[in-house]
This record gives C-alpha cells, sequence and structure tokens, in this order.
C-alpha cells in the first residue's frame, strides 16, 4: 500500500469503482440515445436486435416548431456572450486601471449580482418588462443578463496582470484608451474570453425558468421551453419522440462538447476558479 | 456559472497619466462604466429595492390599485404551510445533495486524476450531465421514474421486484429528484477538485513517498488540507444551487404530490407567476434573498481569512 | 394674410378629404385573437383555414390570430396585455379563467353586445359547457373546444378474464368487481396489469369531480365565492377512489401521471383509465386491441365534469370591434362548423344542432364511440371554478394527493381544503 505503486488488489478495486461510477453516469444519456434510435414500440422493451430508425426525430421535428427554437436559443446566446464580453471588458478596464472617486462602491454594487441572480427577481423584472413592452419578445429574455458581475470581476483580475508598461508603451505610440484596450487588454486576455464564452455559452443554451416566465410565443420561445412545453401534452407521453426531441435540444451542446472537450473542461475549471 | 468572490485586494497601479488630466481620466472611466452599470441598475438594483417596497403593499388587481398594507404578506407567508412546507424541503433538498455531489466529485478527481484506464473517456462520462439542459435531463429521468416500464422498474423486474412509483409517493418523491440533481452536479464540481488536484506540487508528493507514506495518509495529511479552499468554494456553489435550480421540479413532479418536491423557487413562480400574486412572491423573494445573502456572507467571512484559490 | 389664411383653410380641407379618401366609409375593422395551440401542429392549421373562411365572408373584418401556446400561456398573455392596455379583442381561454378575467376588470359579458337573438343563441349550446360561461346572470363565454372525462376500457382484456367485452361498469360497485378481475398479478404477486387507472396528477380535482358529481355533490356555488369540500358525500367518493389501491388494489398506489396513462392502455398495462375525450383520436390511432369508451359510472347518479375553453370578449375596443368579434364568434359556432371542429379535433361539439348535421351523423355513424362524450353532457356538470380559481384549485389538489398517498385521511384532507379555500375566498364575499 505505498504511495508510488498501489496494490494490484487496490488498483483493480479503484478501476472497477471508477468505471462503475462512470457507466452510471453514462446510463441515463445511453439509454435516452436508444429509446430515440428505436421503433416506440422497443421504447420499453430492450432488444439488441430492434430496427434503426431516425423516425422519431422527424416526428419530433414535425410536431413543434423546433427550427424556429433553435433559431432563437442561437439569437439568445449569440447576444448574451456577445454583449457580456463587450460590456464586461468596458466595464472591468475602468475598474482595472482607473482610478476614480466611488470606483470600490461601484465594483461592490455590481457584485452584489453575483448573489441576487435574475430569476430570483424575477417578479420585478417581469413588471418592468410589461412596463418598456418587453414582455415575450428576444429582448425580454436577454435583458437582465447581457451584462454579468462575475465576467467584470474575471476580466478585471485578468487586466489586473497586463504589465503597466505594455500601456505606457501604447499610449507613447499615440493610442487613446480604447486603443490601449484594444491592442493591449484584449490580446492579453484571449484566453479568458473563450473559457468564459464557452461557459455563458453553454450556461444560456440551458437556461430556463426566466425564458419560461418571460415568454408565451414560438417566436420567442428557447429550446428548453420548447422541449417543456412539447413534453407536457395532454396526450399522453410518447417516449421515444420525447427523447428524440431531448437529444435534439442538446445535442449541438452535446456535440461541441465532444469535440472541443479538453477545451470545455479547462475553460469551466479556470472561468470558474480565478 | 456561479463564481467565487475574492475581493480583498487593493486595487493596484495608481498610475497618473502625465499629461490627462485626472478629470478626463475620471469621466473616460464613468463611461466605460456607463452601459452595465444602467443595465445593473435596471435589472438587479432597481427591482431589488422594489421587492422590498412591494413585500409591504397589496396585489394590484383589475379593480383594486395596489395600496400600503404593512406587515400583512409577512403574516400571511408565515401563516402559509406551503411555504414552510417548501422551506423544509429545500433544506433537505441542500443537506442532501450536497455532500453526496461533493463527495463524489472528490472521489471523481481522484480517479481521473490518477493513472486509471480509460483516463479521458471517464472524465468525459463524469462531466457530460454538467453540459446538458436541466430540462432535457429531466425528461431523461423522468421516463427512468416512470412505474413499470421505466429503466428502474425493469431492472428491478428482473429481479422480481415489484412496480414503483416513485414520483408519485411523497416520501421517496423528493429524494427521487434529489438523485437528479447530485447526477448532474458532481461532474461539474469535480473539474475544480480535478483542477486543484493538478495545482499540488509533484515534489510534495515524491517527499511523502520516500517517508513510506500510504496513500490514504498521503491524503489525509497532504491532499485534503491543500483542497480545503476549492472545497469552501464548491460548497457555496452548491449551497446557491440548490436554492436556485428548480427546471427539474418543472419536469418532474410540478412540486407535488402534496408539495413533497416544492422548491422555494418553485413557489416563487406558482405565486407570481401562476397565481399572479406579487405581494406574496415578494415577500418571498425577500426571504429568498436573505438566504443567499447568508450564504455570501458565510463565505466571504471564511474566504476573507485564509482561503486563497489557484 | 387673409390669402395665406385662406390657403391654409383650404389646404386643410383638402388634406381632410384625402384623409377621408384614404380611409373609406366601411372601414376595415382588425380584431386580434388569441388562441391557445401548444406547438404549431394540425390544429393551427385547422384554426387559419376557419379565419381564412371568416374572412372571405367579411372583407371588412381583418382577423390577426395568434397563437399563443397552452392554456396557461394564453392566460399569461392575455393578462400581461390587458395590464399593458393592449388587450386582444377575442380569445380563447378555459371556461375556469372566467372569475379570474372578472376580476382583472377585462372582459364584458355577450349579453348586450349580442343583440336581440342573444337569449336563443345562448339556448343553442349545452346547458353543462354554459354552466361554465355563465355567472350573475351575464354570460362571459362562449363555447368552443370543450371536452369531458369518459372511461376507456379494453375489450380484449375483459374477455381474456371472463368478462362480457361488450358490457362495460355502469355503477362503481360493478367497476371495483370488474377491476378486480381484470388486474392480473404474476406468480411472485407483481402486478402485471391493473384494473383501472385515474390520473391524479397535476390537475386531480378535474378526475376526481366525476366522483363527487356521481355522488351526488356539487362543488361550487354558481358565483365562484363558496366551495362545500368538505361534505359526507365528497369525502365518500375520496375514500372509494382511496379504495380502489388501498383495499381493493385494483389501481396503482400513489399518484398516477396524467401523461403515462394512456400510453399504459395502450401497452396493456391498465385493462381501465378516465381520460379526456381529447385522447380519443390517440387511441383510436395506435391501440392494437378493441376498445370501448363509456360514460363514467354511476354512483348515486351519473356525472362527469366538462372543460376546456371558451371565446372571451374583452374590453376596451370600439363598438365595430365588438360587433366585428360577435360575428365572429357567432361565425365561428355555427352548428356546420362546430360539427367540421369537432370532427377534425376530437373536441365535444358544443350544441346539439351541431350533432344533428349530416357530417355528424356520419362521423358517429363510423366511429360510434364519439357520441359518448354527448350522451354524457346530460349529466355533467360545470368544472370547477371560482375565484382566484388556481389558487383554490391548488389547495383541492394538494389536499386530494395528500389523501391518496395516505398522508391524510380523506375526511382530513377535505377539511383541510376547505379551510384554505375559505381563506382565499373570504374576501370576494
Amino acid at each position: 500500500m505505498s504511495l508510488e505503486r498501489p496494490s494490484p488488489f487496490a488498483a483493480v478495486l479503484e478501476t472497477a469503482l471508477a468505471w462503475a461510477l462512470g457507466a452510471l453516469w453514462l446510463a441515463p444519456l445511453l439509454y435516452a440515445v436508444w429509446t430515440a434510435f428505436h421503433p416506440p414500440d422497443f421504447a420499453t422493451r430492450f432488444d439488441l436486435f430492434a430496427p434503426l430508425t431516425l423516425d422519431n426525430f422527424r416526428r419530433a421535428w414535425e410536431a413543434a416548431p423546433f427550427a424556429r427554437y433553435f433559431l432563437n436559443t442561437v439569437a439568445i446566446v449569440a447576444i448574451v456572450v456577445f454583449a457580456q464580453i463587450v460590456l464586461g471588458t468596458l466595464a472591468a478596464f475602468a475598474l482595472a486601471r482607473f482610478t476614480f472617486r466611488g470606483r470600490d462602491l461601484v465594483f461592490a454594487l455590481i457584485l452584489l449580482q453575483l448573489m441576487i441572480a435574475p430569476e430570483i427577481l424575477a417578479v420585478a423584472n417581469y413588471r418592468t418588462m410589461r412596463a418598456i413592452g418587453a414582455v415575450d419578445t428576444i429582448w425580454g429574455i436577454v435583458l437582465p443578463y447581457l451584462t454579468s458581475a462575475f465576467g467584470i470581476f474575471l476580466l478585471r483580475q485578468t487586466f489586473r496582470t497586463v504589465p503597466q508598461d505594455l500601456e505606457d508603451a501604447a499610449r507613447i505610440e499615440g493610442c487613446g484608451t480604447l486603443g490601449v484596450l484594444w491592442r493591449v487588454y484584449v490580446p492579453a486576455a484571449r484566453a479568458v474570453y473563450l473559457a468564459y464564452g464557452l461557459v455563458q455559452a453553454s450556461w444560456h443554451w440551458n437556461n430556463f425558468l426566466w425564458p419560461l416566465i418571460i415568454t408565451n410565443s414560438v417566436e420567442t420561445r428557447p429550446l428548453t421551453v420548447g422541449l417543456s412545453v412539447f413534453a407536457s401534452v395532454d396526450q399522453g407521453i410518447d417516449w421515444s419522440v420525447i427523447t428524440a426531441a431531448t437529444l435534439m435540444t442538446s445535442g449541438p451542446l452535446l456535440v461541441a462538447f465532444l469535440v472541443f472537450q479538453r477545451r470545455f473542461v479547462q475553460s469551466f475549471a479556470s472561468a470558474g476558479l480565478r | 456559472m456561479r463564481s467565487p468572490t475574492r475581493l480583498d485586494e487593493p486595487p493596484r497601479g495608481r498610475f497618473r497619466w502625465p499629461f490627462a488630466g485626472s478629470g478626463r481620466r475620471t469621466v473616460e472611466a464613468w463611461l466605460l462604466l456607463l452601459p452595465s452599470i444602467v443595465l445593473f441598475a435596471a435589472f438587479t438594483h432597481v427591482p431589488f429595492l422594489r421587492t422590498f417596497v412591494d413585500a409591504f403593499h397589496s396585489t394590484p388587481k383589475g379593480r383594486r390599485p395596489s395600496h400600503f398594507v404593512g406587515l400583512d404578506n409577512w403574516v400571511d407567508l408565515a401563516h402559509d404551510p406551503i411555504f414552510w412546507k417548501a422551506l423544509t424541503n429545500n433544506t433537505l433538498y441542500a443537506l442532501g445533495t450536497i455532500p453526496l455531489a461533493v463527495g463524489l466529485a472528490l472521489a471523481m478527481a481522484l480517479f481521473v486524476n490518477g493513472r486509471i484506464p480509460g483516463r479521458a473517456a471517464l472524465r468525459m462520462a463524469y462531466f457530460t450531465p454538467t453540459v446538458l439542459p436541466m430540462i432535457a435531463v429531466a425528461n431523461i429521468w423522468l421516463f427512468f421514474y416512470t412505474p413499470d416500464y421505466g429503466l428502474f422498474d425493469q431492472i428491478g423486474g428482473l429481479f422480481g421486484l415489484a412496480a414503483t412509483n416513485r414520483l408519485g409517493d411523497p416520501s421517496t418523491a423528493l429524494i427521487a429528484v434529489m438523485a437528479v440533481a447530485v447526477w448532474k452536479e458532481a461532474g461539474f464540481f469535480m473539474i475544480f477538485y480535478l483542477a486543484a488536484l493538478q495545482q499540488i506540487p509533484p515534489d510534495l508528493r515524491e517527499a511523502a513517498a520516500i517517508e513510506g507514506a500510504s496513500r490514504f495518509t498521503f491524503f489525509r495529511r497532504v491532499t485534503w488540507p491543500l483542497l480545503a479552499p476549492v472545497t469552501l468554494f464548491i460548497l457555496v456553489n452548491a449551497v446557491i444551487n440548490a436554492f436556485r435550480t428548480v427546471d427539474h421540479i418543472f419536469m418532474m413532479t410540478g412540486g407535488g404530490p402534496d408539495n413533497a418536491t416544492n422548491l422555494l423557487l418553485f413557489r416563487l413562480y406558482e405565486l407570481g407567476f401562476k397565481f399572479w400574486d406579487q405581494a406574496q412572491a415578494s415577500a418571498l423573494t425577500v426571504v429568498l434573498i436573505v438566504v443567499l445573502a447568508s450564504v455570501a456572507l458565510v463565505q466571504f467571512v471564511f474566504a476573507g481569512r485564509k482561503v486563497h484559490y489557484r | 394674410m387673409k390669402t395665406t389664411r385662406r390657403t391654409l383653410f383650404a389646404a386643410t380641407l383638402a388634406a381632410g378629404a384625402l384623409v377621408a379618401g384614404f380611409t373609406p366609409a366601411s372601414a376595415e375593422t382588425k380584431i386580434t385573437f388569441y388562441y391557445p395551440v401548444a406547438v404549431g401542429g394540425p390544429v393551427t392549421k385547422i384554426v387559419d383555414g376557419m379565419v381564412a373562411g371568416f374572412e372571405k365572408e367579411h372583407p371588412d373584418v381583418k382577423v390577426e390570430a395568434v397563437y399563443a401556446g397552452s392554456y396557461q400561456d394564453t392566460i399569461a398573455k392575455i393578462l400581461t396585455a390587458v395590464k399593458g392596455g393592449a388587450a386582444p379583442n377575442v380569445a380563447v381561454a378555459l371556461s375556469t379563467d372566467m372569475f379570474t378575467l372578472i376580476d382583472e376588470d377585462a372582459i364584458v359579458p355577450f349579453d348586450e353586445v349580442a343583440g336581440k337573438d342573444a337569449k336563443a343563441w345562448f339556448a343553442g349550446f349545452y346547458p353543462s359547457f354554459m354552466a361554465n360561461s355563465q355567472t350573475g346572470g351575464k354570460t362571459w363565454g362562449i363555447p368552443f373546444q370543450r371536452s369531458t372525462v369518459v372511461m376507456y376500457w379494453n375489450k380484449a382484456a375483459f374477455k381474456e378474464a371472463g368478462l362480457d367485452p361488450e358490457k362495460v361498469p355502469a355503477t362503481w360497485a360493478e367497476m371495483r368487481e370488474a377491476a378486480k378481475k381484470l388486474t392480473k398479478r404474476d406468480a411472485s404477486g407483481n402486478v402485471e396489469r391493473w384494473g383501472i387507472e385515474i390520473p391524479s396528477s397535476g390537475f386531480p380535482y378535474w378526475l376526481f369531480q366525476g366522483f363527487t358529481t356521481e355522488n351526488g355533490a356539487i362543488l361550487m356555488n354558481e358565483e365562484g365565492t363558496k366551495v362545500a369540500f368538505d361534505t359526507p358525500a365528497v369525502v365518500d367518493a375520496l375514500q372509494y377512489w382511496i379504495d380502489l389501491s388501498v383495499k381493493d388494489k385494483v389501481h396503482p398506489a400513489g399518484i398516477v401521471e396524467w401523461g403515462t396513462t394512456p400510453k399504459d392502455f395502450l401497452e396493456g398495462k391498465t385493462a381501465m383509465m378516465w381520460q379526456t375525450t381529447g385522447n380519443l383520436t390517440n387511441v383510436r390511432k395506435n391501440a392494437k386491441f378493441d376498445f370501448g369508451v363509456a360514460m363514467l359510472p354511476a354512483e348515486k347518479r351519473r356525472g362527469s365534469p366538462t372543460g376546456g375553453g371558451n371565446f372571451y370578449l374583452f374590453k376596451g375596443q370600439s363598438a365595430e370591434q365588438q360587433k366585428a368579434v360577435v360575428e365572429f364568434v357567432k361565425w365561428m359556432t355555427t352548428p356546420e362548423r362546430t360539427a367540421e371542429w369537432s370532427i377534425a379535433t376530437g373536441y365535444v361539439a358544443t350544441q346539439p344542432a351541431a350533432w344533428a348535421t349530416d357530417k355528424m351523423k356520419a362521423y358517429v355513424a363510423d366511429f360510434p364511440q364519439a357520441a359518448v362524450a354527448r350522451d354524457q353532457l346530460e349529466h355533467a356538470v360545470a368544472e370547477l371554478s371560482t375565484h382566484d380559481n388556481q389558487r383554490v384549485a391548488k389547495a383541492f389538489n394538494d389536499n386530494l394527493q395528500a389523501a391518496l398517498t395516505g398522508s391524510k385521511t380523506a375526511a382530513q384532507a377535505m377539511k383541510d381544503a376547505q379551510a384554505e379555500a375559505d381563506r382565499i375566498l373570504k374576501s370576494y364575499r
């Protein structure tokens, strides 16, 4: 039982445990894949030689406007991630490199959002959206998320690691404030942008509660809300079609994850831990 | 995603640009901050204050405008058994899911950090639930729990076990939705442990090996203490998640049977958007804010003292 | 100066004439119509087709149909629009939303607008559908997409259990006996097929109203200000439901999911089920065995609640718009169109006259099960509907679930439900 070489028995046991856990963690997804790719008759019966089919996906696609839902989700994710990065960069730069009265107070007030997520304030935010006519619009979904305390916090930390000399040099070359930001700070934070972007994209792809509250039509609903409407039908549940729809909804994210697995894992680690 | 907050460092670099007056710098700074400040004010700070005000007013109805009602909403909330039920459920939910999810996350990280066959595949298996939408995950699990032909009952059936109705029985429904949360979150927390484990200097390990320390001793004496800050960070996030993740409740139980799976945020949705009872919903929002604020306070106190990440 | 003024005057006149010219005397009236469809499925196309048909016959009216999603989405959308001062002109929403819409001061009754023949128009509908549409002597809703609860039974299972597949249980006692024979257990005592399933997730009160009506109980007053949840008839009805699973063990224990019962029925996991008439088409399409549809069994009497959506007329529109809305609603509910609508969607046709049309007669001849819902209508009652309806219904649902899962006795649960409902309704009395 020495540190360097565990006994063969312990090693086998550990591997077995690790894999048992892994199997348990993958099982739900595999089961969903199985059901989605086989005819409904086999949804409740496991048969290794059951015929494969894409029919469930076709039926799901035709039964609900998933194309529109995809479009909405992509628009929401794109707007939110883009706005958070741009607005976060501007604000973080001010907080990292400018000295002015009230800075610490502003920073503290911003950090309040870390604690009170937009969904907690849904009732009051809903009233605001109603007042400005943003209920049931894409803008209504994204507005509370356009800037993020977490993003500002993360970028501020990153900007502060940039050597002051680099900024000074750029200033001497005649760069203005925005020029300095663009030439010096933005390139320095490239890895953070990627990590943060990935995390936020997957978070907003999956976001459910606020879009559920603020939308009530096909034209604005994202995939998650569309899926929940689709799955709670009056006429009984057809598991094959629902699992197909479920996989479709998470498909792009899942594929992106499998392709960029390492990047994803690192992003979640770094964008959460800094 | 949630983040840690390390606010203790004083701002660095009191650089003054010689030929730009500090007045101009100040204006620039505020201009850079302006869009974010406006958005924060509109969707965090003003609603935050408004919620407190609304919690002391009645709900406006078509024929009855809102008016000041003093503590009425709070008295009603205190007399609402479903509120207490949701609070109890949420506490049980947090106490049940967090230790298990965090424990499993640590085990996963240790497995994947070692020299185990198929490491990359395993890490992927553990992490996959994290990227799936909770609403989709809930659908899949709903199918699992279906009496008779759901996966659990089919496996149980092989061993001659009777059909079960886990989501339809108040004594098991909460546990059933908790299992989903553990499954969804363990892989997410694993990532943070994994990142921290990889920061542990290899020479510590070598030194311990020379001294002939067992793996368990090494873990207890070296690894675990070094992981303490990450553990705190994960715990705080886990608590916050336990109070703000309710997507699967919508899909799996709708808070039932008889509120057995009703959680605070779900109750808030019912009050605010099913009953359109702004007054009660605002009072409950304040309660939720207080809960989350105390979590943040705990973190701030502990983190301020000794924790540093990386 | 004078000329200038005169020119100005002339110009104003001209402009006025111009404007008048662009808005012809028979101005086009625009109305917005909110309609609940969860997904862009076949029903959307049917409604679109009907709207187009109406516009063709009424070139001066333009109907903008807005598909608002589920009933829940629709009422949310309506309330939002009303509070934002942009209410729709007409909408289909749950018949049980009537009191909510009245309390929000959002709708006006049809009586005044519909003119002289209003009385005759209202009288054309089945009284059990009008029950959820009228209060305080006024008619606030016009029945459109309505449903009711019926019992489905698996004839093959009946035959297998040695029962006459054509003779469906007609009383509670018969249903219990049949369910006992139909419940099939394997060697180790595990249930392979249940005798009966009655869903209790989501909105158990609706199915429970079948029991209470059959047991002679009426749950609320017409004003929607009082409920009677704790009467002996209600408690006994609940006890019968509980006993089906606890004592007789012919019904699954715990909460039975609404969404999975049709699947259970189609898979042969249950021999009988209570479900909405809305499932008729689904079961007809997917059942691999012979099945029957019957009225719910009787205890003291037959009975079932109605359900579904009504047309509502909204406040704050011009007289022309109101007239156009009434014209539209009348057009949508003519007997002929009601028959077409019912055949296409499976909703119950709302008027006796619709069932007398040739189309409907041909349909029933081909598919006699469709007529069961109609025959049951004479026994049907209004769906539970009160002020603050969602809340009262939740109090009732929670306690029903508590009793069905054994955490409260039937009597205690109904007493608690009554107390909570009284508390909620206090301010409306």
